[in-house]
C-alpha cells in the first residue's frame, strides 16, 4: 500500500458514504450494547429495508458517544441525538429524516457535556463503524502512519512525540518520548512493542471504549511507536473480560494485515511488524509493566525490581515499550498534526486531553475528553451535569484503588499530574467517581483497601500483610470497634506500605486511606468516638461478610 | 481446539495462559487432568500451570453451575448498592461470590470492574449485562431460574 493507495481507498469510501442522503448512527458499544443497541439496529435495518431505501438511507453501528447512562443512543444526519431508543421506535427514526424530529426521545446535544468536551483521541468515536478499516481510513485513517513511514526518520517522529509533551496515559504520567527514545537506543536483538489495555482500575472504562470504538488509532499508535523505536513485534495484553474489545481487534488486525498495514515491509518500507493479542486473566498487578511482561511470558503476574526498566531489558529480556491505550492512540494526530499543535492544549506540564470516564453519583455518567486543566468543578458541575436529584457533593475519587478522595475544597483545583499528586491523588488511568453525602469515606477507604488486599500478588511482605492488616483496623472502624490507637497504627502502616513496597501496587495502596484521613478526618472520629455514621452505611458492623 | 492453541504458540510455555483460557471456555472450567495434560505439553512444571490457574480471579477450578450471576463489585457500582445486590443473593440462595448453589442451578461471582461504570450496579446474567439493577429485578431473574 502506498500513499495513494490509501487516499484512494479513502475517496472511493467517502464517495459511498456520500452517495447515501441520510446516515443513521447507533452506538454498538458495550455501554449502549447492555441496552440492547443491537436490537435497535437490527429494528432500523429491517425498517429501511421494508420500506425499500437501502440505497438512501444506511444505518452504522458506531463506538461509543459519551453519554453512556441513557443509552442506547442513535444519532441522524449530523446532530440530532435520540437517548433511550428501543426496537419499537425504528419507525418513528425513519419518518423523522425527511420530518421533524422525535421529540419524546431527542437528546439535547446543546449542553455542557458535548460542547466543553475537547475529542482527540475519541474524535472517530461515535462517527465511524470500530469493524470497516475503510471507514476509519475515510476519517484520515492511517495517514499519520504513512506520514511517518514515507517522510521521517525515528528519530524525528521520537522528536515530535517529545515535542507534544505527551505524557503516559497509564497514570504515572512518563514522558511518552523519553522512554521512546530509550527504548530505541537500547541495544537489543529484537525489541517488542507492547499496548498496555489490562485496565483493572474499578470504576474506569476508557480503554475498553477506545478499543470497542475505534481499535484502528491504537494499531496505527502501536505501528508508529514500532518504526521509531525498531520494534518487530507487538502485543495487545487485554483483559478477557472486555469480549468485545478483544472481538473488534481480532477484526482489527486481520483488516490491517490483508491491506499490508501489518506484516512485512509495511507500505514499501523496511518495517516489519506484527501485533497479536494476549489476553490478561483478572489480575490487578499486571497491569505494572514488570508484571505484565511475566503475564505475556506465561507465568504469574508478578512484578520485579526495577532497574532494569523494560526499555532497557523486557519481553524475553529485550527492550520493549509499553504504552498504554490511550498513549497510543495519541499518536496519531500528533504525527498527523505536529508535536507543537498538541502542545497547545493543556497545561504547562501536562499537554493534551484526557479522557475521563465519569461515573457514580453523577448525572450525565459516561466517558469524557478535555483538556488537561480542566477543573473538577466544570468535570463535575457542568459536564457531569450535577448530582443526582436531592443529593449534596462530597468528594470526588481519581485514579482508583491507587488515588485518593478530594472534597469540595478542591473543587477549582486544575486537574494535570502535578496538581492532582499533590493534593494526595493521582490522574490514573482516567476513572472519575463522584460520591455524595450517603457514601461513607471510611466505608470507601475499606473498599479499596479489601481490593488491594485481593489484588496484592504477595510477593513483597509489606504490601501482603500491610494491606491485610490495614484492612483489619478498617473494619475495626466500620464496624465502631476501633480506638484512636488503631488510627495511629493505620498511619504508620500507610507510611511502611509507601516506603517500602515493590510496586506501585503497594506503594500507593494507602493512597485512599491517606486522603480520606487527611480531608475526612472527623468521619473517623465520629466512628471510633461516637461510633456512628454520618452516612448510615455503617450501621450493622461486618460488611465483610456481606462481600 | 485446545491442541490448536497450544500450536499457534508454537508449544512455548509462554503460551500457558492463552491455553488455560481455550481451556476453560471449551469446559467451563479446568480440571485437574486437564492441567496435567496442558503442561506435559508445554513442557512446564504442573506445579507452575496450578499457580498460573491459582492467580488469576479469571480460572475457575471447579465446574460452574447452569447458570452464573455475575455481580460487579467495583467502585461505581459499589456506591450505588452493589452490596445490596449481594446481600439479596446470599438471602435466596444461600450462596457468596464465588459458590455455587446446592442444586449446580446458579453460580455466584464478584467482579472487580465491568467497565459498565455508567450502568451501575451492573449485573452479567450468563453473558447478558444488565445495567441499574435493583434487588427486585435480581431477584426476579433469579426466580426465573430456579423455577426451570
Amino acid at each position: 500500500m502506498t500513499p495513494d493507495d490509501l487516499e484512494q481507498i479513502a475517496e472511493e469510501e467517502r464517495a459511498r458514504q456520500a452517495q447515501c442522503k441520510h446516515t443513521v448512527r447507533v452506538c454498538v458499544a458495550a455501554g449502549c450494547v447492555s441496552c440492547q443497541s443491537e436490537g435497535v439496529k437490527a429494528a432500523l435495518d429491517k425498517e429501511v429495508a421494508a420500506r425499500g431505501k437501502q440505497g438512501e438511507c444506511q444505518v452504522k453501528g458506531v463506538g461509543c458517544m459519551g453519554l453512556c447512562a441513557e443509552g442506547p443512543l442513535v444519532i441522524t444526519g449530523e446532530k440530532k441525538m435520540y437517548q433511550h431508543v428501543t426496537d419499537a421506535d425504528a419507525g418513528a427514526i425513519l419518518d423523522s429524516l425527511e420530518g421533524s424530529e422525535v421529540d419524546r426521545l431527542r437528546c439535547p446535544t446543546d449542553v455542557p457535556f458535548f460542547q466543553k468536551q475537547k475529542k482527540i483521541v475519541l474524535e472517530n468515536s461515535g462517527n465511524i463503524d470500530p469493524e470497516r478499516i475503510k471507514d476509519y481510513i475515510a476519517a484520515g485513517g492511517y495517514t499519520a502512519l504513512m506520514k511517518a513511514l514515507g517522510e521521517m526518520t525515528p528519530t524525528q517522529v521520537i522528536t515530535e512525540v517529545t515535542r507534544g509533551g505527551l505524557r503516559g496515559r497509564g497514570g504515572a504520567g512518563y514522558p511518552t518520548g523519553l522512554k521512546w527514545s530509550t527504548v530505541s537506543k537500547a541495544a537489543g536483538e529484537k525489541k517488542y512493542v507492547i499496548c498496555n489495555a489490562d485496565e483493572g482500575d474499578p470504576g474506569a472504562f476508557m480503554d475498553r471504549s477506545v478499543l470497542e470504538s475505534d481499535p484502528h488509532r491504537v494499531l496505527e499508535g502501536m505501528l508508529i511507536g514500532a518504526y521509531a523505536v525498531g520494534a518487530s513485534e507487538g502485543f495487545i495484553y487485554v483483559r478477557a473480560e472486555y469480549p468485545l474489545a478483544i472481538k473488534r481487534l481480532k477484526i482489527a488486525i486481520k483488516q490491517a494485515e490483508r491491506e499490508g498495514l501489518l506484516g512485512s515491509n509495511i507500505c514499501g518500507s523496511r518495517l516489519n511488524f506484527r501485533i497479536d493479542l494476549r489476553l490478561g486473566a483478572g489480575a490487578f498487578v499486571c497491569g505494572e509493566e514488570t508484571a505484565l511482561i511475566a503475564s505475556v511470558e506465561g507465568r504469574r503476574g508478578i512484578p520485579r525490581p526495577r532497574p532494569p526498566y523494560p526499555a532497557m531489558e523486557g519481553l524475553h529480556g529485550e527492550p520493549t515499550l509499553i504504552n498504554n491505550v490511550e498513549t497510543f492512540a495519541s499518536i496519531a494526530p500528533i504525527i498527523r498534526n505536529g508535536g507543537a499543535w498538541y502542545a497547545q492544549i493543556g497545561t504547562e506540564k501536562s499537554k493534551g486531553t484526557k479522557v475521563f470516564a465519569l461515573a457514580g453519583s453523577v448525572r450525565n455518567t459516561g466517558l469524557v475528553e478535555v483538556p488537561m486543566g480542566t477543573t473538577l468543578r466544570e468535570m463535575v458541575f457542568e459536564i457531569g451535569g450535577g448530582l443526582e436529584q436531592g443529593r449534596k457533593f462530597k468528594a470526588v475519587q481519581t485514579g482508583g484503588p491507587s488515588g485518593g478522595c478530594l472534597p469540595e475544597q478542591f473543587l477549582d483545583m486544575p486537574v494535570d499530574y502535578e496538581n492532582l499528586a499533590r493534593a494526595g491523588s493521582i490522574m490514573g488511568s482516567g476513572g472519575m467517581i463522584v460520591m455524595d453525602d450517603s457514601s461513607c469515606m471510611v466505608d470507601v477507604a475499606r473498599f479499596f483497601m479489601d481490593f488491594c488486599m485481593g489484588e496484592s500478588c504477595g510477593k513483597c511482605i509489606p504490601c501482603r500483610v500491610g494491606t491485610f492488616h490495614m484492612h483489619e483496623i478498617l473494619k475495626r472502624i466500620t464496624a465502631h470497634a476501633a480506638t484512636t490507637h488503631d488510627i495511629a497504627q493505620l498511619e504508620e502502616l500507610a507510611d511502611l506500605l509507601r516506603n517500602t513496597s515493590l510496586c506501585g501496587l503497594g506503594q500507593s495502596a494507602p493512597n485512599p486511606v491517606l486522603s480520606t484521613l487527611r480531608y475526612f478526618a472527623d468521619e473517623y472520629q465520629q466512628h471510633v468516638e461516637r461510633h456512628q455514621c454520618s452516612a448510615g452505611v455503617c450501621t450493622n458492623g461486618h460488611k465483610d461478610e456481606k462481600a | 481446539m485446545v491442541e490448536a492453541t497450544m500450536r499457534r504458540m508454537g508449544n512455548q510455555s509462554s503460551g500457558l495462559i492463552e491455553t488455560l483460557h481455550t481451556v476453560q471456555e471449551t469446559f467451563g472450567y479446568l480440571d485437574l487432568d486437564a492441567l496435567r495434560y496442558v503442561a506435559a505439553t508445554l513442557r512446564v512444571p504442573l506445579s507452575r500451570a496450578y499457580g498460573v490457574a491459582t492467580f488469576y480471579h479469571f480460572f475457575s477450578l471447579k465446574p460452574a453451575g447452569e447458570h452464573t450471576c455475575v455481580v460487579c463489585i467495583g467502585t461505581a457500582c459499589y456506591i450505588k448498592g452493589a452490596n445490596l445486590l449481594l446481600d439479596t443473593l446470599k438471602q435466596d440462595l444461600g450462596v457468596k461470590p464465588g459458590q455455587t448453589t446446592a442444586d449446580a442451578k446458579v453460580s455466584v461471582l464478584g467482579a472487580r470492574c465491568l467497565g459498565s461504570c455508567g450502568l451501575a450496579p451492573a449485573v452479567v446474567y450468563d453473558r447478558e449485562v444488565a445495567g441499574k439493577v435493583t434487588p427486585q429485578a435480581l431477584r426476579q431473574r433469579i426466580g426465573q431460574w430456579k423455577s426451570q
